[in-house]
């Protein structure tokens, strides 16, 4: 008979061979969904994986993609790490978004230097302030966060709806709800020309490599991971868990709203309502395939970009759902959860325990 | 305010609270067993969508409720796989189940989008319908609403008075103890589970069928997750969820009453009211922590590991 047996130290193999073994069996899915859908899975494959990575520009979109969702996933892994459940990362950045707008909105006759900060700063201010709303509900009324991050994220989908048909509606729009376009100072510069990649991309890398180096060398790194692995210890040891759980929360709460103004002063350059594709959420994932360390989340954040495209590379050439994208995301994380239980379990193939005791 | 009005919100409130009802109550069973599910978003979606599949294509509403609360059943053998069996992080677990729902119901719902439906009809109830306001309000509703007072009565009943609640709550409250006194802790857990899966399918299913008889992408817009919320406030208690299940609906078509009684506030706005209601509320309850911690199953989120 299989059991399940506790291993006596954690494998860490399995720790970082859990992301590959989940990606192989989310492919090997992928293959009987083409298949049962009656299309050729490597044809299927191949346009998923491949083709929008076949010239320059499919680079260039990979790393526009990249860049929200490293920021949103290293703000998350602050909050992970000390065991904050904040979902939030999505109401982070629409707040962001949309307070970015209304300021580079404001300075649309200006052209000086400091407009593009500004406008970054308030986006990072709003995310921040949002998430420290949720923060505080945590710390002074012991609101459960998942809860309260997830309603504040309908609120801020809302709040940037009604912001699009409302007070930052274009008024010569033709009636969408969208805002004007932004003036060339609120925009971000480019990083490779001819593409749409711009610098926001290393507003990403370094979120990571920040994040990496706050838990390797860090003190506050250190209080915030034993406040995430025994909250008891934390308080033996005296670390003010309040202020360490505002501060994980307002940091992701930033990076979250910086992805959010980078993404309308990027690649749109207004604000429209549909300015996140569910990078907030998606970014979750990110962080746990990424195994919470830099260069994990780096990797985790170019495959799962690589997913919004092959969605819509598949919806193009295949004439599949673009909805494709959200069950392969969904796919992968459920994987890693199972293959994950094997860091803490090994198999064992048990006797009957019966003729042991009748031979006594 | 006159009469007519008031019987007409009440009547409405009603039906916005069912589909809270019937998730929140699955969910209850399941907290009351000592897991969290907090896939209850993906499973309603998964519900409503198979629900209204079924129901097109066999043309059969009852079809379409017997797929939905299978599909939900389904879903949560998934998590029941990750979070009992393989004793996965339950917030983990739930929050993939939602994220693969989703994912999952857009895909499988896409080819369906913009279709509608002849939902379920209204029935009066003879002679308890002509009652004056409670009449309309409780009485000529659809079966759904109905169904759903009948499952309230049933899972009050079974958590009160029968051996099997009993059983229910001594595997939540501890599961040592209970597996010490002969209880098998993982069945009992693997049951609870499915029942929170079947009756989040049939809230989506609700949704689809009879509240906007049609099928568009999260179409549920967060009811799993105000259900969560709505376990907490009710204390795990099933009369409290009734209750709860009720005041929330209202919170959710309260701008539609505003607007009726000439309020020109913008539609977006008044959109974010029960999300708004459901934070008041969790602060409200929640600032007392040894309150809730008194009301709370032990166990809960737990993982639970016989030891041989």
């Amino acid at each position: 008979m299989l059991s399940l047996e506790r291993r006596a130290v954690d494998s860490r193999a399995m720790q970082w061979a859990s992301p590959l073994l989940a990606l192989i069996l989310t492919i090997i899915t992928g293959m009987g969904i083409f298949m049962a859908l009656g299309k050729d899975p490597v044809e299927g494959l191949t346009f998923f994986f491949l083709t929008p990575l076949s010239d320059k520009h499919g680079w260039a979109e990979l790393g526009l993609k990249m860049a929200p969702l490293l920021l949103c996933a290293a703000g998350l892994t602050i909050c992970y790490r000390a065991k904050l459940w904040n979902i939030g990362a999505e109401g982070h950045f629409l707040m962001g978004a949309l307070w970015a707008s209304a300021a580079a909105l404001q300075f649309s006759d200006q052209s000086g230097p400091w407009v593009l900060p500004l406008v970054l700063i308030a986006g990072m201010v709003a995310g921040a302030a949002w998430a420290l709303l949720a923060g505080l509900l945590k710390t002074q009324f012991h609101c459960n966060e998942i809860l309260t991050t997830i309603m504040l994220n309908y609120i801020a989908l809302n709040l940037l709806l009604y912001a699009v048909h409302g007070p930052l509606k274009d008024p010569y729009g033709f009636g969408f709800p969208q805002s004007e376009m932004f003036a060339a100072s609120a925009l971000l510069p480019k990083l490779i020309p001819d593409t749409r990649l711009h610098i926001g991309l290393l507003f990403g890398l370094l979120a990571a490599v920040a994040v990496g180096v706050l838990f390797a060398r860090t003190f506050v790194g250190f209080q915030l991971k034993v406040l995430g692995q025994d909250e008891r210890a934390a308080a033996f040891a005296g670390f003010p868990a309040k202020r360490l759980t505002l501060l994980a929360f307002i940091l992701a709460g930033g990076l979250a709203g910086l992805a959010g103004a980078s993404e309308v002063t990027g690649p749109l350059g207004q604000l429209v309502p549909q300015v996140s594709p569910g990078y907030g959420y998606t970014a979750i994932i990110v962080v746990f395939l990424g195994r919470m360390q830099a260069v994990g989340i780096v990797l985790a954040a170019a495959l799962l970009a690589l997913t919004f495209m092959g969605g819509e590379m598949l919806q193009i050439a295949m004439a599949l759902p673009k909805a494709i994208t959200g069950l392969f995301q969904g796919l992968l994380l459920f994987y890693l959860l199972t293959c994950d239980a094997f860091i803490h379990y090994r198999i064992r193939i048990r006797r009957a325990p019966k003729a042991v005791a009748g031979e006594a | 305010m006159d009469a007519v009005l008031i019987t007409n919100v009440l009547a409405a409130t009603v039906v916005a609270g069912t589909p809270l009802l019937l998730v929140a109550l699955g969910e209850l069973v399941c907290e009351r067993s000592g897991v969290l599910n907090l896939g209850q978003e993906g499973m309603m979606l998964m519900g409503a969508v198979i629900g209204f599949i079924a129901a097109t294509s066999t043309g059969s509403l009852s079809m379409g409720i017997l797929a939905a609360m299978l599909g939900g059943v389904l879903m949560s053998m998934l998590f029941a796989l990750m979070a009992i069996t393989l004793a996965a992080n339950q917030y983990a677990a739930g929050l993939a189940l939602t994220i693969f729902g989703i994912g999952l119901s857009s895909f499988v719902g896409s080819g369906f989008v913009g279709q509608s439906i002849d939902g379920f009809d209204k029935i009066a109830i003879p002679l308890l319908s002509d009652i004056p306001v409670i009449g309309p309000v409780l009485f000529n509703q659809d079966l759904l609403v109905y169904g759903s007072l009948l499952i309230f009565i049933l899972v009050f009943c079974f958590l009160k008075y029968s051996r099997g609640g009993l059983i229910l709550r001594a595997v939540g409250e501890s599961p040592e103890a209970a597996n010490a006194n002969g209880l098998k802790v993982l069945p009992v857990r693997y049951m609870a589970v499915a029942f929170g899966g079947a009756m989040a399918g049939l809230a989506g299913a609700y949704l689809s069928l009879a509240y906007t008889p049609m099928w568009t992408e999260n179409m549920t817009a967060g009811r799993g997750w105000i259900a969560l919320a709505l376990v907490v406030f009710a204390t795990w208690k099933p009369e409290r969820v009734l209750l709860g299940a009720y005041l929330f609906g209202a919170a959710s078509i309260l701008h539609l009453v505003l607007q009726g009684l000439g309020w020109n506030s913008s539609t977006e706005l008044l959109a974010m009211l029960p999300y708004v209601v459901t934070i008041i509320v969790l602060v409200l309850l929640s600032w007392n922590p040894a309150r809730t911690r008194l009301n709370t199953p032990l166990s809960i989120g737990q993982p639970y590991r016989p030891s041989k």
